[in-house]
């Protein structure tokens, strides 16, 4: 099954809900909205025809204060279809709040800390969203296209 | 300018704070931390125990000890110039890591078909002898966590001929930049074909030592088996991946699965846990795959030796720097891409905006930070000791983890 057949499926259950599908994209990539999609995520992995039932990663996109928005983009696999799938998901930068999936592939609770710590985009339902690379009193977020650097942390001079 | 700090009594507590409220603790529990700085956590890698006497009620990482921002720098440089910061990723595996991001910017600029077969065999051999490394020390080291000192020193001892081995292709001995991206960086020196055989020749008896003297080894298998479950389902939810899920009893290799570079023409086994000592997926299953992959892995590289010295034999005529891009420039999009690590899957995302050499977005699947993220879960209501046993049996590298 390729992208093409997945997304009419989705389409088809979801409607609105999927937006686009991009098939220049290695693997090919569906957009869908950013809010109430937990339903879509669990019939991508419970579904008898699709299965995608390993997360393998969670990228978090910043694309800067001119366009004004963020990004957070999901690769789906399939163990035993051998499918891939990137699910993309765009929101405004202004409210970087997106429904979390760490209950659906448990993986995704540190995928989802990583990009909250590195880009400050929250997961809404998230269990346990703290910073996880950067200490916790770190300022900012440093993925951010505008993000401006602490002077100094802890009397350590950080921009060299 | 050495680097200035000002102490404070409260830097420690607020940087990295502890996770347990410590009013909500039971009585008779007790909350302690096992590192950063500790041998048994192979880095700096801090584990927050809360324990009711000799057992673990919870297991909380605290990682980031070693975060070196490889996102960050790789969105300010072209891609040839991150092959480095790749290689101090997971610096066990140097070869596997570079070869997975050299593959996959390849497959993003359509060049994959053109590289030299000569090219391939020359980057599946040095990766599968930086494989053997990598176990190696995963092994050894997980010996010397439970108690078995023997072992480590003769798995070093050997360690140490691959990595002489791999300082001669490119002068480092862990760090080595040597596959790049369309290309190598030298050929392989002369005669380098012939050291390699003879050393496979020398492994194989050693490989059958170690069986005796650690995998079936009585201590080893009481410490080992029936410790650190992880069932199947479980491992799958949580994104695992490499000899952990392989342990688990999921024939699930990506050299196979995605069969990329030239592993579809060699012959070899994906071996997987079986609970012989125990139960499927315990400690035990996953240090015996990753002894198995080094079997393995010596095949490959048997059958890339005779292909090396027959039909791609060497010529001094050949470049593998030919085919280096000047500019590598792919077309606009989103492109994962993904390979078999000694410790699993090593994705990497990358999002280019096909104006510039340098990736808009390049994000980094680390397989160890995926691996570890079940640590909490495979930890709750065992021993101490036990949990020692379980960490060593994850092959973590902190590089990884943090990034």
């Amino acid at each position: 099954m390729n992208a093409d057949l997945i997304f009419d499926l989705l389409k088809a259950s979801f409607g609105q809900k999927v937006l686009q599908i991009n098939l220049n994209d290695q693997p090919q990539s569906i957009e869908i909205t950013a809010q109430e999609n937990r339903e879509l995520f669990t019939f991508l992995r419970d579904d008898d025809r699709l299965y995608f039932d390993m997360l393998s990663s969670i990228t978090g996109i910043d694309n800067g204060p001119e366009v004004n928005t963020m990004e957070v983009i999901y690769n789906l696999y399939s163990i035993p279809f051998d499918l891939h799938l990137m699910v993309k998901i765009k929101f405004d930068r202004e409210t970087p709040l997106v429904p979390t999936v760490s209950d659906i592939w448990k993986t995704a609770n540190w995928h989802e800390r990583e990009i909250f710590d590195l880009l400050g985009i929250r997961f809404e339902g998230h269990p346990d969203l703290r910073r996880i690379l950067l200490p916790s009193d770190w300022e900012g977020h440093p993925l951010r296209k505008d993000d401006i650097l602490q002077e100094r942390y802890h009397g350590i001079k950080v921009d060299y | 300018m050495a680097i200035q700090y000002t102490y404070h009594p409260d830097h420690l507590k607020n940087s990295e704070p502890i996770y347990t409220s410590v009013s909500s603790l039971k009585r008779g529990e007790m909350v302690f931390n096992i590192g950063p700085q500790h041998p048994s956590t192979h880095g700096v890698l801090r584990l927050e125990v809360v324990t009711d006497g000799e057992i673990v009620k919870e297991v909380i990482p605290h990682i980031g000890y070693l975060h070196r921002c490889f996102e960050k720098h790789a969105e300010s440089m072209p891609f040839n110039q991150t092959i480095p910061y790749v290689d101090r990723m997971d610096y066990m595996s140097a070869m596997n890591s570079e070869h997975a991001y050299a593959m996959g910017v390849e497959r993003m600029l359509g060049i994959t078909d053109q590289i030299p077969k000569r090219v391939k065999y020359i980057r599946v051999l040095v990766a599968e002898l930086n494989r053997i490394a990598s176990h190696f020390v995963a092994i050894g080291t997980y010996g010397l966590d439970i108690g078995a000192f023997t072992p480590f020193l003769w798995l070093m001892r050997d360690r140490e001929h691959i990595l002489r081995l791999l300082e001669w292709t490119c002068g480092a001995r862990m760090l080595y930049n040597y596959i790049w991206i369309g290309g190598l960086y030298y050929d392989l020196p002369l005669q380098f074909e012939e050291r390699c055989a003879e050393f496979s020749a020398y492994l194989k008896p050693k490989l059958e030592h170690l069986e005796t003297l650690l995998i079936t080894n009585k201590i080893f298998i009481e410490r080992t088996a029936k410790v650190g479950v992880l069932p199947l389902d479980l491992a799958v939810n949580y994104g695992v991946t490499g000899p952990m899920l392989r342990g688990s009893g999921l024939k699930y290799d990506l050299r196979r699965v995605d069969g990329y570079s030239v592993y579809p023409e060699l012959d070899f086994d994906i071996p997987i846990g079986t609970g012989a000592m125990g139960t499927v997926g315990d400690c035990w299953d996953r240090t015996y795959v990753r002894m198995q992959e080094c079997h393995e892995s010596l095949k490959i590289i048997d059958q890339c030796l005779t292909k090396l010295t027959h039909e791609l034999k060497r010529d001094k005529d050949f470049n593998p720097r030919a085919l280096v891009p000047k500019k590598i420039r792919p077309k606009a999009g989103d492109y994962y891409v993904r390979a078999e690590n000694p410790k699993g899957e090593l994705g990497f995302f990358f999002r280019t905006d096909g104006r510039s050499d340098i990736p808009v977005r390049c994000k980094a699947r680390g397989c160890s930070f995926v691996n570890l993220s079940v640590l909490p879960e495979m930890s709750k209501g065992v021993m101490i000791s036990d949990l020692i046993a379980i960490v060593g049996s994850l092959d973590l590298v902190l590089g990884e983890v943090d990034r």
